[in-house]
């Protein structure tokens, strides 16, 4: 047992720290050194490392610890003083003393005490190794030059992140305040008060960008852990591969660091598996034996650029179009009209991963939908260009902070909101006169021919529920402005009403009750102190498809573009009656999905009705229809929202007001209970709950007849 | 054991909140309203920097939305983890009250108002209910 110092509570998260930077640093350095064995100064390095880490650990009683990295210490000078060469062989050994190390490490900060032995054989590697050299080692080596230690005294020191944050949101409220007291001078017109007042101004930007500046990190703090990723993998896949790196100092907010970390090893290990050929291939299609994988950071626009390139075999479009036809994720219309450079992209589709045959045919594909769902989540973008033969790259846009964004503030419906600037791709504005004929529409969905192609348009006050008249602009004579923004697959136009500056804006979460909207990213103050929304783009993206997914399918069964129909599958609405029956209706039948408030339904007669489209549409209460007997105790929604399915025949709309739409889901309509109760086909079972599929005609019939009913008794009544 | 008690009332109905939760008390706030949002959620409040979400007690107690001649406050309370704005008709006077007048909610109470109050006071001459702030600020959708 080891016995540690007393009242070390304060030295080991310190000694912790420090070692495993050192086991960081020795990590990249031995990699190095492995390419460039003559390289004295890697090697002093490396050497620094294990003599700290050994003299820390006898200081604080971790002898295990110790004893490996004296071993590793002898190992070191043997080599040093020439007597052995360096080899793979010792690269991997000393590796794996870092390995073990590390554990000893975690456990000594979970525990607080070490590993009570050495587990594998890394000692006894260690001494064979020495014992190669066929010469006694006269011990560790204790003459380290002073010099060598004293060099890794540091110009910084270590901050609580805690600490960080809460300067981060007091420098947020100082700005706000300085916004006041610059809006105070202004109207006071004291030139005493002004001039203090932009002097105050100054301070605080600078003080802003500085402790903004505190949490930036190198990017090289993550792509530290990859020369060895790289390293072990090609030597398991017998590859030869050298890694190359740029731009490690580029520099990030901590939190995006950390969070880009796993979809950067991710795309590397895509590379490696897949991208790179083995030396035979390679040198069959008359490339260099080696194979090269760069990375590459840089700032552009206020962003930061990751790039990630092999020279590979590159990525065939042909295998990807097969693929994303047989999974169903593109129809072939679609597939023909996509470029090959659009057509790669499909690999980031989910559901295009979980095809194994692909993923070993096209050598891409593995969780990258995963990788892209992780760098949304920090607003992050990624594309891939693919050569055949040549390679693949892929780009990664990531934002400087996540706490100060630059977004661009436009006007909707009255309201201001702010848009990341990261989605941001292009703003057009059409005048008033050339709204009409530049807008065009398809069957009630709005596009704009943006360079020859379509782009689908949405308008923001409608999707938002700002106003009701949410189709056209306001006045025919008033100019529109389209945001062009990046979303998940295509790009999407969003239609605002004014389009203000870009400016710097500091992100505040949400509240609790508000986490389930995934249109808002967050809400930021401005300058006059008001609270402005931030769109979240993806969300919003998202929420349009649900629409869109429902409108842009053929409304008759069997049509040749439904990806289903094909495998005998039918795609079904699933919603909800009451407070726990599960109802189905097939795709084909639903026109839209519709909210619509309790105050927008009328009444002609006994039957509900909405406004809609020019049109009055009635309402079915599928509930009271299908489900007479149950109870409408929880059916009335808090927020008084009512969904409802559109299903329009012979150009007349009938609304079917459910309580709750479920989700999509395609299964073969094989029902597995005949029913005969009027307006239902059946019951089967679907996502393993019995599921009833209502029959529309027989709805409609339903419906028919009870509405002459309640007219007729009206009348009566009158 | 006292406690002392703020009281606000709604709908010309007495309610209490523990002095220690209550962050301040303000007039009425420029608000943004948030699209989509549930209708309890009236908007949101910059407070010196930190934007607060504005629940409106009446929608949550199910009461008649607030008529045009009452103004309104706002009662900043400061929960374990967030600090949200109550929307409240009137804010009255701080009360100390004993545990000999505490009763729990009776069964009779509506829902609405029971699920987001932990009992009654009775007073001299009216009752008072105490809200509970946790469960006020949570809305029904998010439990489940």
């Amino acid at each position: 047992m080891s016995t540690t110092v007393d009242n070390n509570a304060d030295i080991i998260p310190e000694f912790l720290a420090e070692s495993r930077e050192n086991m960081d640093q020795m990590e990249r350095d031995l990699v190095v050194w492995e390419k460039q064995p003559g390289d004295r100064e890697t090697l002093d390095r490396i050497f620094r490392a294990i003599h700290t880490l050994k003299g820390t650990c006898g200081f604080l009683g971790f002898a295990k610890l110790e004893g490996i990295a004296h071993q590793a210490e002898s190992l070191l000078s043997h080599i040093r003083d020439g007597k052995r060469r360096v080899d793979p062989k010792v690269v991997t050994v000393l590796l794996q003393v870092l390995d073990t190390v590390r554990r000893h490490l975690g456990k000594i900060e979970r525990t607080g005490e070490e590993e009570t032995q050495v587990f594998g054989s890394v000692l006894a590697d260690l001494h064979a190794l020495q014992e190669e050299t066929s010469q006694e080692d006269a011990g560790p080596t204790t003459e380290l030059d002073e010099d060598l230690s004293s060099a890794t005294a540091e110009s910084s020191l270590r901050v609580d992140i805690g600490l960080l944050d809460r300067l981060m949101n007091l420098v947020g409220e100082l700005v706000l305040a300085r916004n006041q007291i610059t809006q105070l001078g202004l109207l006071k017109e004291d030139p005493a008060l002004l001039g203090a007042s932009q002097k105050l101004s100054h301070i605080t930007s600078e003080l802003q960008t500085g402790i903004m500046k505190t949490r930036l990190q190198p990017m090289g703090n993550v792509w530290s852990k990859f020369p060895r990723l790289v390293r072990d993998a090609a030597i398991a896949g017998e590859k030869k591969i050298r890694l190359e790196m740029s731009g490690q100092m580029t520099e990030l907010d901590k939190s995006i660091i950390e969070a880009v970390k796993d979809p950067l090893t991710h795309l590397i290990r895509n590379c490696i598996d897949h991208g790179i050929e083995t030396p035979e291939r390679r040198l069959a299609a008359g490339k260099p034996e080696e194979g090269v994988i760069r990375l590459r950071a840089f700032h552009e626009g206020g962003l930061v650029l990751v790039e990630i390139s092999d020279d590979g075999a590159g990525i065939r479009p042909e295998l990807i179009r097969e693929a994303a036809l047989r999974r169903g994720l593109v129809t072939a219309a679609k597939v023909d009209a996509l470029t090959d450079h659009d057509l790669i992209q499909l690999i980031f589709v989910p559901g295009f991963s979980t095809a194994r045959e692909v993923t070993r045919l096209s050598g891409r594909g593995v969780g990258m939908d995963v990788v892209k769902t992780n760098l949304e989540r920090i607003s992050g973008t990624i594309d891939v260009i693919s050569t055949l033969g040549e390679g693949t790259l892929f780009r990664i846009k990531l934002p400087l902070t996540l706490a100060i964004i630059p977004a661009l503030i436009v006007k909707s419906g009255g309201e201001r909101f702010a848009i990341p600037q990261l989605s941001l791709l292009e703003l057009i504005r059409l005048d008033g006169a050339s709204v009409k004929q530049k807008i065009e529409w398809i069957d009630k969905v709005p596009f704009y021919r943006l360079r020859g192609r379509l782009l689908p348009l949405v308008y923001l006050n409608r999707e938002l529920n700002l106003s009701s008249q949410g189709e056209l602009p306001r006045n025919d004579d008033e100019a529109v402005h389209i945001v062009v923004l990046e979303s998940h697959s295509d790009p999407f136009g969003l239609i605002v009403d004014e389009v203000r500056d870009t400016e710097e804006i500091v992100v505040k979460p949400l509240g609790r009750q508000l986490k389930s909207l995934s249109v808002f990213a967050g809400a930021t103050i401005m300058g006059d102190g008001q609270v402005v929304l931030i769109l979240d783009v993806m969300g919003l993206a998202q929420r349009v498809q649900l629409r869109e997914a429902v409108e842009q399918r053929p409304k008759r069964a069997g049509a040749e573009a439904v990806p289903g129909a094909a495998q005998g599958g039918e795609n079904l609405l699933l919603f909800q009656l009451g407070d726990e029956s599960r109802w189905a209706i097939e795709l084909s039948n639903v026109t839209r999905l519709e909210e619509f408030t309790a105050d927008e339904i009328e009444q002609e007669g006994a039957v509900p009705v909405v406004q809609y489209r020019g049109q009055i549409m009635p309402l079915m209460p599928l509930r009271q229809l299908l489900l007479p007997t149950v109870k409408t105790s929880r059916a009335q929604s808090l927020d008084n929202k009512l969904q409802v399915i559109v299903h329009s025949r012979n150009g007349v709309c009938y609304g079917l007001w459910v309580d709750r739409i479920i989700d999509i889901a395609r299964e073969p309509l094989v029902l597995q209970r005949q029913k005969s109760s009027p307006g239902v086909l059946g019951s089967m079972v679907i996502q393993r709950q019995v599921t009833q599929v209502i029959d529309i005609d027989g709805l409609v019939k339903l419906d028919q007849a009870r509405n002459l009913a309640g007219r007729n008794n009206g009348i009566a009544e009158n | 054991m006292k406690k002392q008690v703020c009281t606000f009332t709604l709908d010309d109905m007495l309610f209490g909140v523990d002095v220690p939760v209550i962050q301040e008390v303000l007039r009425p706030q420029t608000m943004t309203r948030v699209p989509l949002a549930p209708s309890v959620v009236r908007g949101l409040i910059n407070l010196r920097g930190q934007i607060l979400t504005a629940i409106d007690l009446r929608e949550r107690l199910g009461l008649p939305p607030t008529p045009a001649d009452i103004s309104g406050m706002n009662l900043v309370v400061r929960l374990p983890d967030e600090t949200v704005s109550f929307l409240v008709d009137d804010v009255g006077e701080v009360l100390d009250l004993s545990e000999d007048q505490f009763e729990e909610s009776p069964v009779t109470l509506h829902r609405s108002i029971s699920d987001v109050t932990s009992g009654v006071y009775k007073l001299k001459d009216r009752l008072l209910l105490l809200l509970n702030v946790t469960a006020a600020a949570t809305l029904p959708a998010e439990r489940n």
